[in-house]
């Protein structure tokens, strides 16, 4: 197949095509159809994106399955994998047939719903196989549209704030990337990825209206994509979107956006911050740690006083995602693949955490943890599997959190101690509020006359969270299933980055020695 | 050059064949049934002016000149001509029922617009600045008249008023300008006006003369600072005559003004690119900012024609060939978004009266889900939100921008479009997240249907490849920039 990826990439919106075309009424057995149709495009996406990781060579660094078609002024529609990138695609098409099952319940606007998710996961799986510049805009962009009306649509109390927050502040960051993405097309006269990441864009100091700017273009270049990025992973300051949009989006919007859209930033950082724009990534390298570090320990402690179990999720999401931006620009080998390994299994784990919420939110409509308390006595395999994914978010050993988790420490222990040591207490600090959580919700009394009717998880819901227990296991005990593909291509990455970062000081240390 | 009047007459024949048209179809309707016959007339008109434009379209390829270079026909003007002749006669098509509805489609109306066509064919072609202020004339005036169509309406008669006198102000800039540029180049000829020009500036006084003409054609496309008129009178308007005002008349003026900076001071780029950098930059934020206080979603197009223009200004202000392909792209998917839109607007009434409150379309989703998507489509395609094609009319404008090293300007460009993207959303909140009141009474006839309908198709199916518009606008663009 000369076109697998365009195939998993595009199956999901012909499923949502489909469903808009011919699926009529509004009575239950269309919202059956419905809900069936997208779960077989979605699980069709997932046996044809098996196809990728069979085929998938890891020891080739370069992109694989590529495919290309002249599209409009100059651009190209190409599509390609490669190491960093192939197991974001495999991450997407796994989740996505467990968030339609986790949306079994939704009576208002189905159809509408599942076109919506089916719509953004073709826009999620694009943004991850793009191999175009403006290609990847058109995804990463797009994107934010399906978000915005299931926020708005399906949300909670508060959705129209939140959704208008999410949208404009993910807009504002993104325009200044597509601006800084029109001047490297200027500048290399191609948007075509794999030649723009051995392009070299001018570092050399520039003077802009009397400020004096090291790094130059790169520089420009970086901040205009770290805006879009920043927000998008997100990084302190720039995460006040976060808990606002997960806390009023529904379940399976909160899963889709805590897997796989913070995911885009962290993917960013390695696919055009890192390789393209090397000498400035140097340059804001102490910025970028201190923020992750403030990132995990403040956010971790504003996590301990949450009310709202969702938001006490989202903050450690933000947590979570500062080792992924700390290993990142560690860039070194267990760094990035730390960081890669601690998204995937963030994908698996922070999902999962979602989902459990929305299992007693079905139930209880409240997210309040102090409306809970003592659940063990009426659900003991929800009390198991909330357990186990608890363990998993404080990244105790054996399950994939305590991997990414120590991966990203040990790459930047090499890098920077203080940055490392600080970092190490959010490893404690997500052990307090993971499970002074699940001990107000799970343990002591039932007291609450309205919990005691309350029914333990059906088969449904056991069948979605059977994967991700398997896959958090899984990749708890034998990381290298993860490592062993992305290994090579971190290694091409990691090699080529300090060997610009080495030329760009090299050249301008000669004249000063001279 | 032929002095040959028949073949200079060949050139022009398509504009002969409308301005007969238009004076039969007068005559034919004041002898003959008079209003009876508007609905009849107003096909008949729109099936003409299309045909008009396929004829252009066929015209054969290269630049003609004719009347001592005061008309050109060029690939240029051919492409913002069936630009103009389509989205006049679309608006005819869209519109037809709204006149109905409030008994104002009188004959006069598919005249009247005929006649501003006319002149808005003459603008695009225009070599002569008195050719450009005759065709403008024609055009405003007819204009005038429509913008006051609803006699019985305070407000539209209003609207028609406060056209007409800040119109008429501007054209009194306009002539200032043009007998500026007689006085110091000696000709009112762009070829002659072109070769004062040396070492890439003009004359102190040519200066002048460029300034002010700007300024004059700055009104007619209502860029920042003279757009004053602009939400009034679009809101005075009948529906029909607005969502005119928005298509045809903008793309006629944006020709016009590319005319003349190209084809009079083209060898002066740095003199003008700046002033129309500036109105640029001004139209683009006080577009994006002044829209969010607006309720009436009338004054809201308004305003967000104010910054499209803004847009498509920073298209000429690159001063290279690139962008004005940019800015004509841009042109054509704009006049695309503004015709699938107002074919909405135009449909939105309650009781059989017209509603312009955006108030209104409270879960308007829930009531009709695909006219509410189409909507949805139009409204992230005018915000500039990827995939849908506004966003490539920004994206060709941005890079000609910083093609030509006006990257604050991109910037500037970029930030206004996430501000503007706040009144579309809220016009998205409404219709899917509001709260469920009234429903309001959007039933629409079958073309008006089909225009909103393809309107939001072409912004979907676009992204793959623009329809071919590019290798047009760009043959255009190779024509004006010599």
């Amino acid at each position: 197949m000369d076109n697998l990826l365009s195939i998993v990439t595009f199956i999901p919106l012909l499923g949502a095509a489909i469903l808009a075309l011919f699926l009529r009424g509004d009575d239950d057995a269309a919202r059956n159809n419905a809900k069936w149709v997208a779960l077989a495009a979605t699980s069709a996406t997932f046996v044809f994106s098996i196809f990728i990781l069979t085929g998938f060579n890891p020891s080739d660094t370069g992109f694989q399955f590529v495919e290309e078609k002249e599209w409009i002024l100059g651009l190209k529609y190409k599509m390609g994998v490669d190491g960093i990138s192939v197991l974001f695609v495999m991450l997407t098409t796994f989740l996505m047939p467990l968030v339609i099952l986790s949306c079994w319940n939704v009576t208002d606007r189905v159809k509408d719903y599942m076109i919506a998710f089916l719509v953004l996961e073709t826009l999620m799986i694009g943004v991850f196989t793009a191999l175009d510049l403006v290609l990847f805009y058109l995804f990463f962009e797009g994107g934010l549209i399906p978000m915005f009306l299931i926020i708005g649509i399906w949300g909670g109390k508060n959705r129209i704030y939140a959704a208008f927050k999410f949208f404009l502040y993910t807009f504002l960051g993104s325009v200044l990337m597509l601006v800084a993405m029109i001047m490297m097309y200027v500048d290399a006269g191609t948007t075509d990825i794999p030649t723009l990441l051995n392009h070299q864009f001018s570092h050399d100091t520039l003077s802009v209206l009397g400020f004096t700017i090291s790094g130059g273009v790169q520089t420009l270049l970086w901040l205009a994509f770290f805006a879009s990025f920043a927000v998008k992973i997100p990084m302190w300051p720039f995460h006040t979107w976060l808990p606002d949009a997960h806390v009023q989006a529904p379940t399976g919007g909160s899963v889709v956006l805590a897997s796989v859209l913070l995911k885009m930033g962290g993917y960013g950082f390695l696919r055009f911050s890192l390789p393209m724009f090397p000498v400035a990534s140097d340059i804001f390298t102490p910025l970028v740690m201190w923020l992750a570090v403030i990132a995990i320990v403040y956010t971790s402690l504003v996590a301990l006083v949450q009310e709202d179990m969702k938001k006490l999720i989202a903050y450690s999401s933000v947590a979570h995602m500062g080792y992924v931006t700390m290993g990142t620009f560690a860039a070194n080998q267990q760094g990035v693949d730390g960081a890669i390994f601690q998204m995937v299994s963030h994908g698996f784990v922070a999902g999962a955490l979602f989902l459990c919420v929305g299992v007693i939110y079905d139930r209880m409509h409240t997210r309040e943890i102090s409306a809970y308390g003592g659940l063990v006595n009426r659900m003991p395999a929800y009390a198991l599997i909330f357990m186990f994914f608890t363990m998993a978010n404080v990244g105790l050993p054996g399950t994939s959190g305590f991997v990414g988790e120590f991966l990203t420490l040990m790459g930047t222990y090499q890098v920077n101690t203080w940055v490392a040591a600080f970092a190490t207490t959010g490893v404690i600090l997500s052990a307090s509020y993971a499970l002074w959580l699940y001990r107000r919700v799970i343990f002591g009394d039932l007291i609450k006359e309205s919990l005691r009717s309350i029914t333990d998880m059906t088969s449904r819901e056991k069948l979605i969270f059977a994967p991700l227990v398997a896959m958090t296991l899984l990749l708890g005990v034998y990381p290298s299933l993860v490592t062993d593909i992305t290994g090579p291509s971190v290694e091409a990455l990691v090699n080529n980055y300090h060997t610009a970062v080495d030329g760009a000081s090299g050249a301008t240390a000669q004249p000063a020695s001279n | 050059m032929t002095t040959d009047i028949s073949s200079e007459l060949t050139i022009v024949l398509p504009e002969i064949f409308l301005a007969l048209y238009a004076m039969a179809a007068l005559l034919f309707a004041v002898y003959g049934a008079k209003d009876k016959l508007a609905p009849m007339l107003t096909w008949l008109t729109a099936i003409v002016l299309a045909a008009v434009a396929v004829w252009i379209g066929l015209k054969a390829p290269g630049a003609h000149t004719a009347f001592d270079g005061a008309f050109v026909d060029d690939a240029f003007s051919r492409y913002a001509s069936i630009v103009v002749l389509l989205s006049a006669a679309a608006v005819l098509l869209i519109g037809k029922e709204y006149m109905e509805r409030c008994k104002i489609l009188q004959f006069e109306f598919p005249i009247l617009i005929t006649l501003s066509v006319i002149g808005m064919l003459m603008m695009v072609s225009a070599g002569d600045l008195l050719a450009l202020y005759m065709g403008l004339e024609l055009q405003s005036l007819a204009l005038y008249v429509i913008a006051a169509m609803n006699r019985d309406s305070v407000k539209s008669t209003e609207a028609g008023l406060k056209y007409f006198v800040l119109g008429a102000l501007s054209s009194g800039l306009l002539l200032y300008g043009i007998s500026l540029a007689y006085g110091f180049a000696g000709t009112t000829q762009f070829a002659g006006i072109i070769t004062t020009v040396s070492d890439g500036h003009v004359p102190l006084g040519l200066v002048f003369a460029l300034t002010f003409i700007l300024a004059g054609l700055s009104f007619k496309v209502s860029a920042v600072p003279f757009h004053m008129w602009t939400p009034d009178v679009y809101e005075g308007a009948p529906t029909p005559v607005t969502a005119f005002f928005a298509a045809a008349p903008k793309m006629a003026a944006m020709g016009l003004i590319a005319r003349v900076v190209y084809d009079a001071f083209g060898n002066a780029v740095s003199d003008w690119a700046q002033i129309i950098a500036l109105l640029s930059v001004l139209s683009m934020f006080l577009g994006a900012i002044a829209a969010i206080g607006q309720r009436n979603i009338k004054r809201l197009m308004a305003y967000s024609s104010i910054a499209h223009m803004g847009y498509a200004l920073m298209g000429l202000a690159a001063g290279t060939v690139f962008g004005v392909q940019a800015m004509l792209i841009y042109m054509a998917i704009y006049v695309t978004m503004n015709i699938g839109t107002f074919a909405f607007i135009l449909s939105m009434k309650r009781d059989g009266q017209a509603v312009t409150d955006i108030g209104s379309l409270n879960q308007y989703a829930r009531h009709a889900p695909l006219k509410a998507l189409a909507v949805l489509i139009l409204m992230f395609s005018l915000a500039g939100v990827p995939p849908m094609v506004g966003f490539f009319g920004k994206f060709y404008v941005l890079k000609a921008a910083v093609d030509a090293d006006l990257m604050w300007l991109a910037i500037a460009g970029a930030v206004a479009s996430v501000i503007g993207a706040f009144y579309y959303l809220r016009i998205v909140y409404y219709m899917y997240f509001g709260e469920e009141r009234e429903a309001i009474d959007t039933s629409m006839p079958m073309v008006q249907w089909l225009f909103l309908m393809a309107a939001a198709a072409i912004m979907l199916l676009g992204v793959i490849n623009l329809f071919g518009v590019e290798g047009f606008a760009a043959v255009a663009a190779e024509a004006l920039v010599k």
